[in-house]
């Protein structure tokens, strides 16, 4: 069971959290979505990576403070690398 | 009552004050208070104890611990039935009842073990085999083989017993209580770390259990022990748990431990039987000790072959000789201990057969001093004897070691112990996913580095390092330096010391010990006892080319039972390499896995079971329908009531009753489960026409409006009225299962997407209980009991709500509607709920008022085509494919969903529509998910056009009703279509969804 450090209540269990999805996915603006083709449109909507190594993806602290927050985890050690609030870019880390 | 033959007359941790009445297989037998179940029945004299997985052998018990292969043993009887638990692993206690397992109709006499004759029609992989041909093969195998090869049988009656669960939080979790587990919690909580020790034996000890006169510190080691525990247990913030194994590394330092409290005293013991414990460790001592491999030699598996170190554990802690003459087979030094402490008990060791060449170590010579034969370069070649050793044969080696030479020489013996080195348990560091590495003096697996994250540290046997004064030292330094790490600065003491042990000499690395014979014809020379996987059978696999471990693992079943090979798994990997020409690393290992050892359901259960497995939400009255007889059906965690019996009314009956009451005068209905979600802040309406699909800043206050909300799909994912309270502030309803998803997923858009808008949102659903009266005569029942407001159409207009008084109650209500019915929806605070439904209850019974449930409402609602999100949607459903092209505001720029309405697969005309379908016998109810097509054919497949979501009997319209959803529906009106099912085929008539005209014209 991982151990997730929210950022406003400290460490807490994983089953306290709910995942959501890859972070730092955009949505387009009006404007985009205006002019961008359904294939790109289909991108935004289901198109997510799945790395083998650092994986940026956003987290809830569902049964706690139900706050999102972003975190950078190892798919492969399940390491939490950087636990940071929404709205911060991605930290520019080495590949693990 | 048999006496204990091969009791020794003194010696072992057994107290011989205290006997203990089993019984195994129906006989009764007597132990001691301390023995195990496997010391027991050696002590008996009883060696066969089960039947093998495949062809029915007959086996005996071959360790002493957690790595039991073959005593496999169904504890308990009745509803406590447990079975697959390890001989050596279960305590002996007063009434303990045993059974053997896979064996029919006896143990002794066993028919199954036709298979052994047979084993050439048994290859390894001749499951898979069946899959492949003949065809429908596996369909004609798998009853045989289901019957035939097997483990025990579990109880099918509901567990009586308790189980409970916990968490524990410390600095330093040491695993495996032996001297160097011991040490390292002794230095970590000294220097005044939070500790906790587990160890799955009963006492602490761990392999000091099972020494004759070994010393600590210049005394007897078991007393070093027991001032240990003492100390230990004087500290306050250490813990040690015994009986309780370590069976899961998981992410970021927890450990799953099941704690067995009552086991040992049986199931009159009071208190949970056992305890869950997911402990979270800042480091992680592995102190898990190391298995004896047996050495694979023609027919290794006769009962009475065993471990040697098994051996000297039954002798030195059990007082019980494994047999009365033993011959030892090895290939290191360590086994002449065992031959060492058997003389010193007085047992007989007839010889110790060498596969090394020449052995000259330390405690060869003190065998070879006691007068005890060591038949050096030799192999065991064959044992004989069916359900009990009787005798082995032993030949010469020959030069390369792959063949034996010369005459035989046959020595008459019931045990064969074996040695074929150690293996560290590093099953804990492998769960972690970090990988072990091979070493190639020990010729074993030692642990890898760690993986990042999961702080953790191997020591003593479990690292490699056998010696016992090492041992001492690495578990001292390792708890030292944890505490040391964490901050934790008191004197941690000095190490403890021990006596090196004789110098001992490599061993001699042989996977396959040779008979005169090749392998696979003759003697079996078993490599996992469990699964009956022989050295032929791995050659077998290698020859059909299944070369990788994993590849070897599935195709053999070689590790996949109960013990996870534990004793096989290297002997296996070992020969591969050898068959392939390459070294064991190239080879690789399997990934060890949780558990370690097998664990019970009762245990991950845990108290949450039956009503304890979910809440159970109720209604703020719900126990007046109780008292009123009404079912209950459960809507996610909601009970809620599903209709109101009357005496001698079936379910039909009653639904009837309450449907058509509603349409002719009033019903009422406890509508309080419906979410509810109070939204406030300046930015709530824009945030609402981004949530809706249609427009929400034009929305009056006092008035309402209902809405789909779209997933950014485009699909329906809930609807609800939403209704405008202020300027700023809002109350949503959602339907009853969506309630948590809807306000999760507006938190989320909020915080993740729009965070500079001003909006809040808090779930009042509890706050408010929700009676809404349907019928034409609602507003009359209503009238007689509301104040403060003007109840008539034009004061109070269909979709506005008006805050007022309902019996002196202050109530909020909202002239909305779910059933096409006038209608009156009053809200109330949760604590006056019941005192406001008997006032209209009251009021109402004039007018015949008739609570209704659930399954009326349904009907209700279905006869005016209302949809049910989740219901008549199933996540690819759009508003426009459900007929609502109307509620998607064209005029605002974006909502969530709304590009996604315009993707051409959403927008073509020809999706699946929302129907209403007619029966053309009106009598005929259809089933929901019934598939609709358009031709018939003879049988499937036939293509399906849509299916049936809801359907009813209608007692308004006096006939079936149903919805569906059918390709191009809405430009089909009119057609018949056909359902077939339960042999039958069914013609319905496409038509409109609001039966109560549509559907009643039909029938006129």
């Amino acid at each position: 069971m991982l151990l997730i450090s929210c950022p406003y209540c400290g460490p807490r269990d994983e089953h306290e959290f709910s995942y959501g999805h890859e972070a730092h996915i955009a949505r387009p603006t009006l404007e985009q979505q205006q002019t961008m083709s359904d294939a790109e449109w289909a991108d935004y909507l289901f198109m997510r990576k799945n790395p083998k190594g650092v994986h940026f993806e956003r987290w809830v602290h569902s049964r706690g403070c139900r706050q999102w927050f972003n975190v950078a985890r190892h798919t492969v050690t399940h390491e939490i690398i950087k636990v940071y609030p929404m709205g911060e870019p991605a930290p520019n880390l080495e590949q693990k | 009552m048999s006496a204990q033959k091969n009791r020794l007359a003194t010696g072992g941790r057994i107290d011989r004050s205290r006997p203990v009445r089993f019984t195994f297989d129906g006989k009764a037998y007597y132990g001691y208070q301390g023995d195990s179940l496997a010391s027991a029945l050696l002590a008996n004299g009883v060696t066969l104890v089960g039947r093998s997985f495949k062809y029915h052998r007959p086996r005996g018990i071959v360790s002493a611990g957690a790595e039991e292969p073959n005593a496999l043993i169904e504890v308990g009887t009745g509803n406590r039935r447990e079975p697959n638990t390890r001989a050596p692993q279960i305590e002996l206690y007063d009434g303990l009842t045993t059974a053997s397992q896979n064996r029919w109709p006896s143990l002794d006499f066993d028919l199954g073990a036709v298979n052994s004759c047979l084993s050439r029609f048994f290859p390894s992989g001749f499951y898979y085999k069946t899959f492949k041909w003949p065809k429908d093969g596996w369909l004609f195998y798998e009853k045989f083989i289901r019957r035939m090869a097997g483990l025990g049988t579990g109880s099918t009656e509901a567990d009586p017993d308790r189980y409970d669960k916990v968490y524990g939080h410390c600095d330093v979790m040491v695993v495996g209580g032996g001297p160097a587990g011991i040490a390292a919690a002794l230095a970590a909580g000294r220097a005044g770390a939070r500790v906790v020790l587990v160890d799955e034996q009963s006492e602490l000890g761990g392999s000091l259990l099972s020494e004759r006169d070994r010393s600590i510190d210049g005394k007897p080691a078991m007393d070093w022990v027991a001032a240990a525990e003492a100390e230990l247990a004087a500290m306050p913030e250490v813990k040690v748990l015994t009986r309780t194994t370590a069976f899961a590394y998981l992410d970021a330092n927890m450990l799953s431990c099941v704690e067995r409290i009552t086991d040992h005293i049986g199931p009159n013991a009071s208190g949970p039987r056992q305890r869950l414990w997911r402990i979270r460790a800042r480091e992680v001592i592995l102190a898990t000790g190391s298995i004896e491999r047996p050495l694979v030699y023609s027919d290794n598996d006769r009962p009475g072959c065993m471990l040697a170190s098994a051996g000297r554990t039954y002798v030195n802690r059990y007082g019980t000789a494994p047999g009365q003459r033993v011959v030892i087979l090895t290939n290191n030094d360590t086994a002449y201990q065992t031959a060492l402490d058997f003389a010193a008990a007085g047992v007989s060791v007839a010889a110790v057969v060498d596969l090394r060449a020449n052995p000259q170590g330390a405690l060869v010579q003190a065998t070879r001093d006691k007068g005890i034969e060591v038949i050096a370069n030799s192999a065991i070649t064959h044992v004989k004897g069916a359900k009990q050793v009787k005798e082995v044969d032993v030949m010469s080696l020959s030069a390369d070691g792959k063949s034996v030479t010369g005459g035989v020489r046959h020595i008459y013996c019931d045990t064969v112990l074996s040695s074929g080195g150690w293996q560290p348990t590093v099953h804990l560091h492998s769960q972690t996913r970090a990988k072990v590495v091979w070493n190639e003096e020990l010729h074993a697996f030692v642990p890898g580095p760690v993986m990042p994250g999961q702080n953790n540290v191997s020591v003593g046997a479990a690292k490699g390092v056998f010696g016992l004064a090492d041992c001492l030292a690495e578990g001292h330094e390792a708890g030292a330096e944890a505490a040391r790490r964490f901050g934790f600065t008191n004197a941690a003491g000095s190490a403890a010391g021990a006596e090196a042990e004789p110098a001992a000499e490599p061993l001699r690395p042989m996977w396959i010990v040779p008979s005169d014979k090749p392998v696979g014809q003759g003697g079996k020379h078993f490599v996992d006892y469990q699964n009956d996987v022989t050295a032929a059978d791995v050659m077998l696999a290698h020859r059909e080319g299944y070369l990788s471990v994993e590849h070897l693992k599935r195709y053999t079943t070689m590790g996949m039972a109960t013990d996870q090979g534990k004793t096989s798994n290297v002997n296996a990997l070992a020969i591969m390499a050898g068959l392939r020409g390459m070294n064991i690393p190239e080879v690789g290992t399997t990934t060890f896995r949780p558990p370690y050892t097998p664990v019970t359901f009762g245990v991950f259960a845990g108290p949450d079971k039956g009503d304890f497995l979910d809440p159970i939400r109720k209604t703020p009255i719900h126990q007046w329908h109780a008292d009123h007889g009404a079912a209950f059906e459960c809507v996610g965690q909601w009970h809620r009531a599903w209709y109101y019996p009357k005496a001698g009314e079936s379910m039909h009956d009653a639904v009837n009753r309450e449907v058509k009451a509603t349409r002719d005068s009033v019903g009422i209905v406890d509508a309080s489960t419906l979410g509810k979600i109070d939204i406030q802040g300046p930015d709530a309406a824009w945030f609402l026409n981004m949530v809706y699909t249609n427009a929400w800043t034009k929305l009056e206050p006092g008035k309402c409006r209902y809405g789909f909300m779209c997933g950014e799909d485009g699909m329906v994912f809930d609807d609800g009225v939403t209704s405008r309270i202020a300027e700023n502030h809002f109350h949503m309803t959602t339907t009853t299962g969506g309630a948590a998803r809807v306000l999760s997923w507006l938190e989320e858009w909020h915080q993740c997407e729009w965070p500079d808008r001003k909006v809040y949102f808090t779930s009042v659903t509890e706050q408010w209980a929700v009676f809404a009266l349907n019928g034409p005569n609602s507003r009359k029942v209503l009238e007689k009991v509301v104040s403060g407001i003007d109840l008539s159409e034009e004061a109070f207009p269909f979709m506005s709500w008006r805050d007022c008084e309902v019996a002196g109650v202050k109530a909020r209500i909202f002239r909305i509607s779910f059933t096409g019915a006038l209608s009156f929806e009053v809200n109330v605070p949760p604590s006056y709920a019941l005192h406001v439904w008997r006032a209209l209850m009251s009021a109402g019974e004039e007018f015949n008022i008739t609570p209704y449930g659930t399954e009326a409402l349904h009907v209700l609602r279905a006869e005016k085509g209302f949809v049910i999100v989740g219901q008549e949607t199933d996540g690819t459903m759009t508003p426009q494919d459900l007929g609502f092209e109307w509620i998607i505001g064209k005029a605002k720029p974006d909502f969530i969903g709304r590009r996604s309405h315009l993707r051409s697969d959403t927008a073509r005309p020809d999706r699946k529509h929302l129907v209403g379908l007619l029966t053309e016998n009106p009598q005929e109810v259809l089933p929901e998910g019934a598939q609709i097509v358009e031709h018939v054919k003879d049988k499937p497949p036939m293509t399906m056009i849509g299916h049936v979501t809801s359907s009813y009997w209608s007692p308004n319209a006096n006939r079936s009703i149903a919805m569906a959803v059918i390709k191009n529906g809405r430009n089909r009106m009119g057609q018949t279509v056909y359902l077939p099912y339960d042999g039958k085929v069914v013609a319905a008539r496409i038509a409109k969804t609001d039966f109560l005209q549509d559907g009643a014209a039909a029938n006129a």
